[in-house]
This record gives structure tokens, sequence and C-alpha cells, in this order.
């Protein structure tokens, strides 16, 4: 008999909660846990701040949020932790700020991850956000600074963005409250009423698929799906990344035990 | 089926995928990272419409002048003296008035102390004790921390440190240290102990130890009053224009020396015990942006005036309350502070001190703003002078107890360069785990210090100038 499909995501939900706890995090019963991820110096923690009502320090140099964050509020009835992550321009793990982001997004299951771009730099600050989608289909991206934006005369075409990314974009100015509302609304769709996205993922040149398309078939076989989407464990093996590998066979490995450790009687168990 | 982990199988696709790696032209790894820049160029051409760039270049300009290699230098001397000079030259009135009535409402407390019939000791402790030392610390402290930390915090919210950072990056290059030291050295004129804390920043656990055991060198907010007071004190006699501008280039110059300490410390640590290459860094220019009023006014007069302030107080009433019994327990016909004093005067009259502001700045050790308000409680308890009515008697108080010019320079070396606070210390501890190293950050100050000030002090002796 298989493990039938509930139990694993059981199993999940379950793992994600020590790894939560690994990432010293604590939820209260019944609480979503919101990631937020951006650039340095895009206003990350001002959103912070201004959903969660704390003074985590704020101020105009890159790098000063070192530690993880953490706030909650309370959105029609709903509790939400909202985990402030260190300030990263990519998720390739050049630096520590970087691996504690991606580990915390691929390993934390956080219910939605909130991508903060600073509207005036969109092309650079777009990457973060791509890389986001390629981890985790529950992203929302907040573009934050609109009101620089408008004074610098960009105009941003948010549903063009929307319809290309495939994900909720949400125009900010956290500073004077413009559009946290809204920002919020999104999170509770996406953690709340679980409603999906269909991210549209970064298309590679020729030969970067090619090598994808190779390697693909190989790690279907090693059933880590649930664990970590394949074409995202493929570029980081393209990348030839060790450290990151062995992150998630650590990671896999740990959650084999949680499935192993509470089998059903008489149920067989298929990895 | 199998029970094994996927780690083994996943490491041998991983070493499968070497022949892959290998075996196109250029690194696929840069492949991917080019492959999505290409990716969001074309997105973000298409999603932004730059109606007119022309608007925003005038941010350029000034980072042209900024950060240029030729005004780049001179405008940060000028905004650092500046900022030095509105302090000092703001703080002078604000002071008094405060000293004026806090120490009137001393007259009352003291008579309320009699009416009551108390003890005359307790009068002493509480009134003479720790009363007049937190008098003294709010009527220093306060003004120019209220003047100091808005136009910091302003300078920060502007965006103007990494700018700093950036001018800065070279000279720590030279010092084989991390061009983000800067922003942890700028940390530190706030206060040192969150100046180490934001060494986090720094990547290199070798950049991170220079960053650590030199943040002392720059003054915080706790020696700066020390250092402001000092050359107040002795450079202005009246309210003058020209002085106030000659006691912000004194402080400026005293800024500047702890950064040059800072590089030659740095320097020397990379060359000995911490030996390595410095790394690049990947510094964002952030743009310009306004301050916010209410944040800059929140986070400088609530987060960190008044934070520091009660920090100091909480540290200076106890401080006050024990020299005070130092002062008035005698053994035989000298008091304990005295010959506390007596002992440490040898070795502080080698650098060019006296006993008194030597034990000052020990007993400093939890706060080192105490040390002003210890030493003059000190000097008070067994001089002649009891009762002054303004800031500029305290020159009194010092020329009464032998201060010449190299007592008031040494004293502020002494201030700049000395060991770290208590706090300090402890975060020190706290972010390196090693009682090895927070005790490197102990000593190489103090040695320091003590050589400074041992050479200074001997040279004048020698040359007969003081």
């Amino acid at each position: 008999m298989e493990l039938k499909i509930g139990d694993r995501s059981n199993a999940l939900k379950d793992h994600g909660r020590v790894m939560r706890e690994h990432f010293g995090i604590r939820t209260t019963g019944e609480q979503y846990v919101i990631a937020l991820a951006g650039n340095p110096n895009v206003g990350k923690s001002t959103v912070f701040n201004a959903l969660t009502g704390l003074h985590q320090h704020t101020g105009n140099w890159p790098g000063k949020t070192v530690d993880n964050a953490q706030g909650t509020y309370t959105y029609r009835n709903k509790s939400f932790l909202l985990v402030d992550l260190p300030g990263t321009y990519s998720l390739l793990a050049h630096s520590v700020e970087e691996e504690i982001a991606r580990d915390f997004i691929c390993f934390g299951h956080p219910d939605a991850t909130i991508v903060v771009l600073d509207a005036t730099s969109l092309e650079r600050n777009l990457n973060l956000a791509l890389q986001v989608m390629e981890i985790s289909s529950k992203v929302i991206v907040c573009v934050n600074l609109i009101d620089e934006a408008r004074k610098k005369k960009l105009s941003i075409n948010f549903i063009e963005l929307q319809k290309e990314l495939g994900v909720p974009i949400v125009p900010t100015a956290a500073r004077n409250g413009e559009g946290l509302q809204e920002l919020q609304n999104a999170v509770y769709t996406m953690a709340v009423e679980k409603k999906k996205t269909r991210p549209k993922q970064v298309v590679y040149s020729e030969e970067v698929e090619r090598a994808i398309c190779t390697l693909l078939p190989k790690l279907e076989k090693l059933d880590l799906a649930r664990v970590v989407n394949p074409k995202w464990l493929a570029l980081r093996l393209l990348d030839s990344d060790i450290s990151f590998i062995e992150t998630i066979g650590r990671y896999a490995a740990t959650q084999n035990q949680k499935i192993v450790a509470m089998p059903q009687q008489g149920s067989k168990i298929t990895l | 089926m199998s029970t094994l982990t996927p780690i083994d199988p996943l490491l041998k696709i991983y070493s499968d995928t070497e022949s892959i790696r290998l075996s196109s032209g250029t690194p696929l790894a840069d492949r991917v990272v080019t492959d999505i820049f290409a990716y969001t160029e074309k997105l973000a051409k298409q999603v932004v419409l730059r109606e007119d760039t022309v608007q925003c270049s005038w941010k350029d300009k000034i980072d042209k002048i900024v950060i240029s290699r030729v005004f780049g230098y001179p405008l940060m001397l000028l905004l650092l003296g500046t900022v030095f000079w509105l302090t000092i030259a703001g703080a002078n009135v604000p002071s008094e008035m405060i000293a004026s009535v806090l120490f009137a409402f001393q007259d009352v407390l003291t008579q309320w102390f009699q009416l009551a019939q108390a003890p005359a000791w307790l009068h002493g402790v509480l009134v003479l004790g720790m009363y007049r030392t937190l008098a003294w610390v709010t009527a220093v402290m306060l003004p120019p921390m209220a003047i100091f930390f808005p136009l910091f915090t302003i300078l920060e919210d502007l965006g103007y440190l990494p700018r700093v950072a950036f001018n800065l990056d070279n000279m720590f290059k030279k010092a084989h240290a991390c061009g983000k030291q800067c922003l942890t050295m700028c940390m530190g004129f706030g206060c040192n102990a969150a100046g180490i804390v934001s060494a986090r920043i720094i990547d290199s656990p070798r950049e991170r130890l220079i960053a650590i055991l030199t943040n002392n060198f720059v003054p915080c907010n706790g020696r700066f009053p020390t250092l402001i007071a000092i050359t107040s004190i002795f450079m202005t006699s009246a309210l003058a224009f020209s002085q106030s501008l000659l006691a912000a280039g004194m402080i400026t110059l005293l800024v500047l020396l702890g950064v040059a300490v800072t590089f030659a410390v740095s320097w020397t640590l990379s060359k000995t015990i911490l030996k390595g290459e410095p790394s690049s860094l990947v510094l964002e220019l952030p743009p310009y942006r306004r301050p916010k009023f209410g944040a800059v006014f929140y986070r400088s007069l609530i987060d960190r005036t008044i934070f520091v302030l009660r920090r100091a107080l909480v540290v200076a009433a106890p401080a006050g309350g024990l020299t005070w019994i130092l002062a008035n327990v005698y053994i035989g016909d000298v008091s304990v502070i005295a010959y506390i004093a007596s002992v440490l005067d040898p070795l502080a009259k080698a650098i060019g001190l006296d006993g008194f502001i030597l034990m000052a700045f020990i007993l400093g050790l939890p706060a080192n703003e105490i040390v002003i308000p210890i030493l003059l409680m000190s000097y008070l308890a067994t001089g002649q002078l009891t009762e002054f009515g303004s800031l500029f008697e305290l020159k009194k108080v010092l020329l009464a107890n032998g201060w010449t010019w190299l007592t008031a320079f040494n004293t502020m070396l002494f201030a700049l360069l000395h060991w770290p606070c208590a706090t300090t210390l402890l975060s020190m501890y706290k972010e390196t785990g090693s009682k090895r190293w927070t005790f490197m950050g102990f000593i190489i100050p103090t040695a320091l210090a003590f050589t400074v000030c041992f050479i200074i002090a001997q040279t004048a002796y020698l040359l007969g100038l003081a």
C-alpha cells in the first residue's frame, strides 16, 4: 500500500514546522508564515514595520538588517507571522545572507513569500523575484517605492507585469502606507484561501535548457519533487553549488526519517 | 524501492554533471546568470515606460561631486566639522540652562533633607553623590546628543553613509580590511556596542574580527561629551564664534586621529595575527532620499538620545553614590578616593594625566559617559570648591587641580583610545564567542592609549612645554 497523499502532506506540514523552528520561528497554532524577501535597501524593513507596527531599525544603507526579524499582524481575524529575511540581490548563495534567505524560502515552507522590489530599478530587482519564483509558486511581488518612481516620471505597466510573471503584483509606497491594504489582501488570498498562481519561468538559452533536459529524468527518479522544484535543482547542479546539494541531501534525509517515524499500521513506505 | 537516503544518488548525479559543466565553452553557471539578466532586461523594457530621463540626473550630478576623487574627502571633512560645530555651538546654552535648573533644585533638595532632619551621610550619598552626578550627566550629555544624533540620522537617511564607505573603500583596502568596515565605524559614532554588532554585515570572519577590534577607536556618544566638554572648557572662554569653530576643528582632528588609528591597527592586525587579503566589496549606492521628519525625530531622540541617556543615568546614579562614599570615608586623615588617586598618581603622571583622571576612567568602565562627572565629583569632594553656578566654572575646578594644556590634551587622547566600556566588551564576547578576542579588544586600545599618552607627555616634559 502506498502512503496516501494526505499523509505525505501531513508529514510535509509537520516538517515545515520543524524547519521553521530550525530558523528560530515559532508559530502559535493557526498562524500563517509569510517570508519577506528583497534586494537590500528597497524599503523591505519599511514594509515590515508598516505591516507589523514594529520599529525595526530602518536606515538608508544596505545591509542593516542582519537578523531575521519577525513580527505578527492580524488581518480578517487571521494571524500572520512576517519574517524579514536579509536583503539579497540573488539566491545563488554567494554570501551568508543569500544562504539564509534561500534556505528559508526553500525549506521553511512559508505560506507566501513577498518579494519587495524597488520600482525605480525594476530591471535589477526582477532578478531576485524570478529566482524566488523558480523555488516557490506562492510568491507575491510587491513593487515598492512607487512614489519615487512617479517622481522620476517612470510609469510601470502593472497589468502587463502581472501577466508576464504570473503571480500577484501589488504596487506600494510603504512609507506613506499606500497599497498596504492590497498587499495584506493578496497575502490573505494566497495563504488562507490557497489561491494558486502560475509563475512564469525564465527561459534559458538553448545550451542551458538542453543540460536541464538531460538532468531532469535522473532527478525525477529521486522523487524529490515535493522537497524542491526539480528544474531549480538541475540549475543548482549546473551551478556546481555543492553546499546546496548537501543541504538538500540533509533535508531529504531528515524528512524521510520523519515519514518512516510515523508509519501507519501495515503500510508500506515507498521512497 | 530503496530505503537509501537520496543524498548518495544526488551526489552521484552531481559528479555526473561535471562533464556537462565542463563540456561547454563558457561556464554554465555564468550562462545561467547571464540568461536571467537578459530575461529581466527584456521584461523591464516591456513594462517600464521612462517618460523623462533628464529629470533625475541631478542626483547623478551630486554623486559626481560627493564621491569624486577631488571633492570627496574635503566634503567629508567639511560635513564632519559642520556637524561637530553645530553640536558644540548649539549645546553650550542649553547645557548651562539645564545645569542651572538642576543645581537650583539641588538646593531645594538639601532644604528638604534639612527639614526632615535626615542624617548628613544620607544627604551626602543621595544628594551630593547620586543627584549631583545625575544632574551633571544630564547637563553635559543631553544637549550635545540631542543635536548630534538628529544630524547624524539625517545624514544616514539621506544616503550619505554608503558614499562615505565608497570614498574610504580604497583606504580600507590598503589597510587590508573590508570596505564595509566603514559602515560599522560610522555606527560606532553612535555606540561602539552597536558598531560591533553591525560588523555582522562583513562576510569574511577575518575582516569582521578586525572591524570588531578596531571599532573602539571612533568616539561613541558616551565619549563625545567628554571630548566636547574638555575642548569647550579649555578652548572657549566665551561663546565666541571663532572659539566654537576652533573647538569643532579640534574635535574633528581627534576623530580623524581615531580613524587614522583604526587604519593603522587594522593594517597591523592583518599583517600579524589576522593575515589575509582584503575581499572585494560590492556596495550599492542607494538613491538620495529625503529624510522623513518623523522617522528622524523618533529614531534620533527616542531610540538613540533617550536610550543612551537612560543607560548613562542608570550607571551614573550608583557610581555617583559610590564616589561620594569613597570621597568621604577616611583612612587616617586621607579619604579613600585621595588614597587611590595617590596610588595611581605616578603611573598617571607618566602619561600626562593625574591619579584622579585615571581613577575616573577606571570607574567609568560601565559607561564612558560618567567619566567627567566622577572626575568633578572627586575633585570637588576633596578640594575647596564645592558649589558652582555655570559650566564655565568647571575650568576653574580643573585649573585649581593643576590641569595644563597637556592634561587636557592627553585626557582627550586617552578618552579616544582607551579600553572599551563594559557593554562594548560584552558585545565583543557575544559576537566573537571568544574570551581571547575579547581580551584582545581590551588590551590593544589600552596599550595604545598608554603608549601614545606616554610618548606625548614625556616629549612635552622633556622640551619643557608643560
